[in-house]
């Protein structure tokens, strides 16, 4: 019984296998990427650039189709051109980073369905714009799995000037060069992370798979290295149990994926150790010192 | 000045104004701080204090001057310097432990990738030991008070070992005790050879505890012994020096004449 509910399907259907190969990827880096993203309250930035993604990818998709590498490159391209000019209009005018990418993500947005409709039927653009998880082909495949390895050896590199740059970015300034580096190579990373994701969940999903992760890992622990691995955890479940979930009621994958995800965050948010609402019912009574 | 005193300056600055906009908040400054004194900076607020710390530290470029670190520290090479600002933007809501807060001051023996190792860790304890935080290394620090952030900031400069410190009001919203606490601390490096330098409100503190002071009000108005500089001719000049913000001022003539 639990067998055919929870093992069957991807022992039975290849899709499923590497549906739940290429969840279980994006998870593994999704999730650190995403406490970071959180940490420097940069959580917004990271949808920003999700939607700046999709008109890069719709440009590739028009010259090329539905075509791997093309709508990767192009994806790659918008993101970073959109996370060097809204740093850029941030450092030179007096418009902050947050009000520069939201400009900058919401003509991007409209750039992008505009070029997908272009060409394309509306099953395209739900493709672009959700994904295809149950679709995964090789390719793509390891273009996910090889983005989650360059972002984990990127992190352990990274580790100390990110932190140290959430923590006292002052601090930071003063000791190294280090923090600007590490910032823009972080943007870098959450770039990739989505155009990876963006395959198998789409433009306006991907971002999913990092915050709603990372933001349930806050309330489980106080500690970054824990809440990493909780907010891995969480990821990986999520990508299981989403497919699990698509499979036996029929709903589309990636969407069941970050429902999931999202219910993950919500029980989180009720009964986490951390600060969860429940625990504020029954304060206890106060300590001696 | 001779040449041979002049070797021994830790910072000199040359004709130095420092601003924001082009508007002079450190107006043609000249002059040097010996290596190893112990120096206040006082005047009224906006008088440039902390714009000079930043000019020091490099967060800030000269609109014109120079200022020149260690023409002749005893370790050669470029000077260090360690700069706690005046609210250092600190995230008290990540979660870090104390104890890996302070650590970051071994930052330029360990830089991105060292390890820290065990004599490393008897410096952190002997240095949260100085401080007083002695048992709060497991402590996050949005737990800690005030006072107690200050504390961990200084036990992180004792351990940057480094020859030049500026402080940013170190003491406000700090109280008496911990303020001697820490006073000490800073008379230790001073004795220790180091240069250090302080913004500092309190006068009282400045005449008890800083051999030499510099009164500023956007140009220096007495720099010296602190007994000859605090005067109340002096302070009353500074402030009157230190007039409002001037939208319209006209380019500044001096370098010209």
């Amino acid at each position: 019984m639990l067998y055919d509910l929870l093992i069957d399907p991807f022992v039975e259907f290849d899709f499923m296998r590497r549906a739940l190969v290429g969840a279980a990827a994006l998870a593994l880096s999704g999730g650190p990427v995403g406490v970071f993203l959180m940490l420097r309250r940069m959580s917004l930035t990271g949808d920003a650039m999700a939607h700046a993604i999709l008109p890069g990818a719709a440009v590739g998709f028009l010259l090329y189709g539905l075509s791997l590498p093309a709508m990767t490159i192009g994806g790659l391209a918008a993101g970073f051109a959109v996370a060097l000019a809204a740093g850029l209009v941030a450092r030179t005018t007096a418009l902050k980073e947050d009000a520069a990418l939201a400009a900058f993500y919401l003509i991007s947005l409209a750039l992008g369905v505009t070029l997908v409709s272009l060409r394309g039927s509306n099953v395209d653009l739900l493709h672009v714009l959700f994904g295809t998880v149950l679709a995964l082909d090789d390719a793509t495949l390891l273009l996910v799995a090889g983005i989650a390895t360059v972002t984990l050896a990127a992190l352990a590199v990274l580790y100390r000037p990110l932190v140290l740059e959430c923590v006292d970015p002052g601090f930071l300034r003063s000791v190294s060069r280090a923090g600007a580096v590490a910032h823009l190579a972080f943007l870098a990373l959450v770039v990739i992370n989505l155009v990876g994701g963006f395959h198998a969940l789409g433009t306006l999903l991907a971002v999913g798979m990092m915050m709603l992760p990372a933001a349930s890992a806050r309330f489980w622990s106080g500690d970054i290295t824990v809440m990493i691995g909780v907010s891995t955890l969480v990821g990986m479940l999520s990508g299981a149990a989403g497919l699990i979930l698509s499979y036996h009621t029929g709903l589309p994958a990636g969407p069941s994926i970050i429902l999931v995800a999202g219910g993950a965050y919500i029980a989180s948010l009720f009964v986490g150790p951390v600060d969860g609402l429940l625990w504020r019912l029954v304060p206890g009574r106060h300590l001696e010192a | 000045m001779t040449d041979a005193a002049r070797t021994s300056d830790a910072i000199r600055f040359e004709n130095l104004t420092l601003g924001y906009d082009r508007h002079p908040a450190v107006h043609h400054l000249d002059g040097a701080l010996a290596s190893g004194s112990l120096t206040a900076v006082v005047g009224p607020n906006g008088a440039g204090k902390s714009t000079l710390l930043k000019g020091i530290v490099g967060a800030l470029p000269p609109l014109s001057g120079h200022i020149r670190l260690s023409l002749g520290t005893p370790r050669g090479a470029k000077a260090r310097i360690a700069y706690l600002p005046q609210a250092a933007d600190i995230d008290r809501s990540f979660p870090i432990t104390v104890y890996d807060l302070v650590c970051v001051g071994l930052w330029s023996r360990a830089g991105l990738f060292g390890g820290i190792g065990r004599k490393d860790r008897v410096r952190i304890e002997e240095a949260l030991a100085a401080v007083g935080l002695t048992g709060f290394e497991k402590r996050t620090i949005g737990t800690l008070s005030g006072g107690q952030m200050q504390r961990a900031l200084f036990a992180r400069l004792l351990l940057q070992d480094a020859d030049i410190i500026l402080l940013d009001e170190p003491f406000t919203a700090i109280d008496a005790r911990t303020t001697a606490d820490l006073l000490a601390l800073v008379r230790r490096w001073h004795d220790e050879g180091r240069t250090v330098v302080a913004v500092l409100h309190d006068m009282e503190m400045v005449r008890q505890a800083f051999p030499r002071t510099l009164l500023l009000a956007r140009e220096p108005v007495a720099w010296g012994e602190t007994d000859e500089v605090l005067t109340a001719e002096n302070l009353l000049r500074a402030r009157h020096l230190v007039e409002a913000f001037d939208t319209h001022a006209p380019i500044c003539a001096r370098d010209a004449a």
